[in-house]
């Protein structure tokens, strides 16, 4: 295993690249990520490479390739499938929900359906409010479906190879204000570790911080602002959204006995909520302050810039939140 | 190809034998039907039904096409189609009794009918959502080049929904060796296809994406089976989809609460007297030298052979109540 510098999206390029290179049943699908490489430049090269059979472009009909790829899986093929933004998911919400999630199921729980659903979500390149959302609360309620969130180009690798050797559906979110960030990645061979829930990216003793996609580096930065004023965060990233892996999460909680969730979804139906509820119940005796959490406010996002940034949680806010826990100052 | 109405059916030849064949398949439906008709009424069905009297000509006449790497995706009235390309009744019927032999093991129920050993890769109880699933098997064919095809079945008012038309495109597009055999039985639901609908004519949808089409008499199952071989082979070639439009009715009404009391007066009547047993046993008598009584005999057998299915079925087990987490995700590794 060796590891190497790259990009987010050089990260997305090479794990579909090996995972297209290790298996000649692996197919890419979406719109615009042939000769032009996808609208984000995520499947670049992929289908000067693999030829335009293995890397096909499609219609603008997500429904119809959607539900392709699940025809594709049951007859043998390990789709990828490209959705250009996480909240086009609402055009074949049937699709995923309905047939994709609850196939396996509804056939009595013996066939597999190995395919994964890359998309793009996430807000801070000022897209508006149908081309921002992470779409991580939309799928929380999909039992069959297992969800993925890249945090940084080493996830970002490692979830989609892991996602595609999987046996199951799973949707793979991927955040597009991630897209320039660089940082080292482990390469594998052929064997994928497993992807067993959160990541833990340092230990700490004072306080619990919980984030995923664009806000993992913001507990990060809001970790190195805690430390200079002697509060020690331990911090994960929470890769997988479904099916949500508290235990690591209580374990630490015991430890720390502090918990902060960041999330880029609205509080109302986002997975903090649900995490705090594990916690709360599983570590309650534990616990030296009320859980908290950042999420977004209870809107749709806004375009202008000013308005965006204010609606995501600040780096600022985390560190003032994170403060307030510790030292005791309540709400 | 524009649309070419199905010739008279005396100019189509199919061999006794073959049409055979298809009246026992139609007689199995039939009698599977109307045994599911009389579960309901002994409270052995759960939920919802949804009966497919009068339209097996279209599953059968169609299925008979299929090779054994072929792949079909059909809708919650998609008794016909399983039973028609081989399902056993008793695992039919178990699944519809919600007990542990069923097909799907209790899990899916009446419109959840499936066995990917068949090929039967999925009924789908979303008015519109296995057409794009079969167009996944499509591509799989013609990524594998053995020569396989895939067939997806859907009713009229599956042609209004978005599903439909991305999948008549995407077929076309990529020149997928696929089906879509629509079955034409004038209602959507409890709507008459004219309330929703601009046309009677649906092969007219199908022009709208420059694909073939055919109309046939869904009634008679050797028109159909004639069409659908003609698509067959087209597709099997490499030349692409076929719409296939089976003009049918549904003889009992949308699902099991409804008594279809909204039809015209006489209508079911005049659709009865060209039901699609009636019409292959006119055939059979005339080209098989069959007499009246031979079918007569061979409709008690498959009664009594659906029957026995339909007693096992009744007294299989219940699932048992556990955790299905297992069911739910596959914990396999590759």
């Amino acid at each position: 295993m060796n590891s190497v510098e790259m990009t987010y999206r050089e990260a997305i390029i090479a794990a579909q690249r090996a995972e297209l290179s290790a298996d000649d049943r692996v197919l890419l699908i979406g719109e615009d990520i042939g000769a032009a490489g996808g609208s984000f430049k995520l499947t670049e090269g992929l289908q000067a490479q693999f030829g335009a059979s293995r890397v096909r472009d499609t219609p603008i009909s997500e429904q119809a390739f959607v539900g392709a790829a699940m025809g594709l899986a049951l007859t043998g093929y390990r789709p990828i499938v490209e959705l250009m933004f996480a909240d086009f998911m609402g055009v074949c919400f049937d699709q995923i929900v309905n047939g994709i999630a609850k196939h396996r199921f509804m056939q009595g729980g013996t066939l597999e359906l190995p395919l994964v659903i890359r998309t793009v979500g996430g807000a801070g390149a000022r897209f508006g409010a149908q081309h921002s959302q992470t779409g991580e609360s939309w799928l929380l309620p999909a039992p069959g479906l297992k969800v993925f969130a890249a945090g940084s180009p080493n996830e970002a690798y490692h979830l989609i190879r892991a996602a595609v050797r999987d046996p199951n559906p799973v949707v793979v979110l991927e955040h597009k204000f991630l897209f320039t960030r660089r940082g080292p990645v482990q390469l594998f061979d052929q064997a994928i570790p497993p992807v067993e829930g959160p990541k833990r990216l340092r230990p700490g003793d004072d306080i619990t911080i919980v984030a995923s996609l664009a806000m993992v580096e913001r507990i990060q930065s809001a970790a190195r602002e805690l430390e200079r004023v002697g509060i020690s965060a331990e911090l994960f990233d929470l890769r997988v959204i479904r099916p949500l892996h508290a235990a690591s999460i209580i374990d630490s909680v015991t430890r720390t006995n502090r918990l902060l969730v960041v999330e880029e979804n609205h509080s109302l139906g986002g997975w903090g909520g649900e995490l705090i509820a594990s916690v709360v119940t599983e570590a309650f005796d534990y616990l030296d302050a009320p859980p908290e959490r950042l999420t977004l406010p209870d809107w749709p996002m806004p375009y202008s810039p000013r308005l965006e940034d204010a609606a995501l949680p600040s780096v600022e806010a985390i560190v003032t939140k994170a403060r307030a826990m510790v030292e005791g100052r309540g709400r | 190809m524009t649309a070419t109405p199905s010739s008279p059916s005396a100019e189509q030849h199919v061999e006794p034998e073959r049409l055979l064949r298809f009246y026992q398949k139609m007689l199995l439906i039939r009698a599977f039907e109307d045994k599911v008709h009389d579960a309901f009424q002994s409270n052995l069905v759960f939920g919802t039904t949804h009966l497919c009297q009068g339209q097996e000509a279209v599953s059968v006449g169609a299925i008979e096409c299929l090779g054994a790497g072929d792949s079909l995706t059909y809708t919650y009235r998609g008794h016909g189609q399983v039973i028609a390309r081989g399902m056993d009744p008793q695992a039919a019927f178990a699944e519809i009794f919600g007990r542990e032999t069923g097909c799907s093991r209790g899990l899916g129920g009446s419109m959840h009918l499936a066995d990917l050993s068949l090929g039967l890769l999925g009924s789908f109880a979303i008015v519109g959502a296995g057409l794009p699933v079969a167009l996944g098997a499509a591509i799989s064919a013609q990524l594998n080049g053995r020569g396989q095809i895939a067939m997806t079945f859907f009713g009229d008012g599956a042609t209004n929904i978005g599903s439909f038309h991305e999948s008549m495109n995407l077929a076309v597009v990529w020149r997928l060796p696929i089906l879509f055999i629509c079955e034409n039985n004038l209602y959507g639901e409890y709507s008459p296809i004219l309330l929703t609908t601009p046309f009677e004519d649906l092969t007219r949808r199908a022009e709208a994406y420059a694909m073939p089409t055919e109309s046939v008499d869904g009634n008679d199952v050797v028109a159909v089976h004639a069409a659908a071989l003609r698509a067959t082979e087209r597709a099997r070639r490499g030349d692409g989809p076929t719409f296939i439009e089976c003009k049918t009715y549904r003889q009992r009404g949308h699902s099991r609460s409804d008594p279809a009391k909204y039809r015209p007066a006489g209508e079911l009547e005049a659709w009865l007297k060209r039901d699609p047993i009636v019409q292959c046993e006119a055939r059979l008598r005339a080209s098989a030298n069959l007499q009246q009584a031979d079918l007569d005999a061979l409709r008690l057998e498959t009664e009594s052979k659906i029957n026995t299915a339909y007693e096992a079925a009744a007294a299989a087990p219940w699932p048992e109540v556990r955790d299905l987490g297992p069911e739910t995700l596959s914990s396999s590794r590759a």
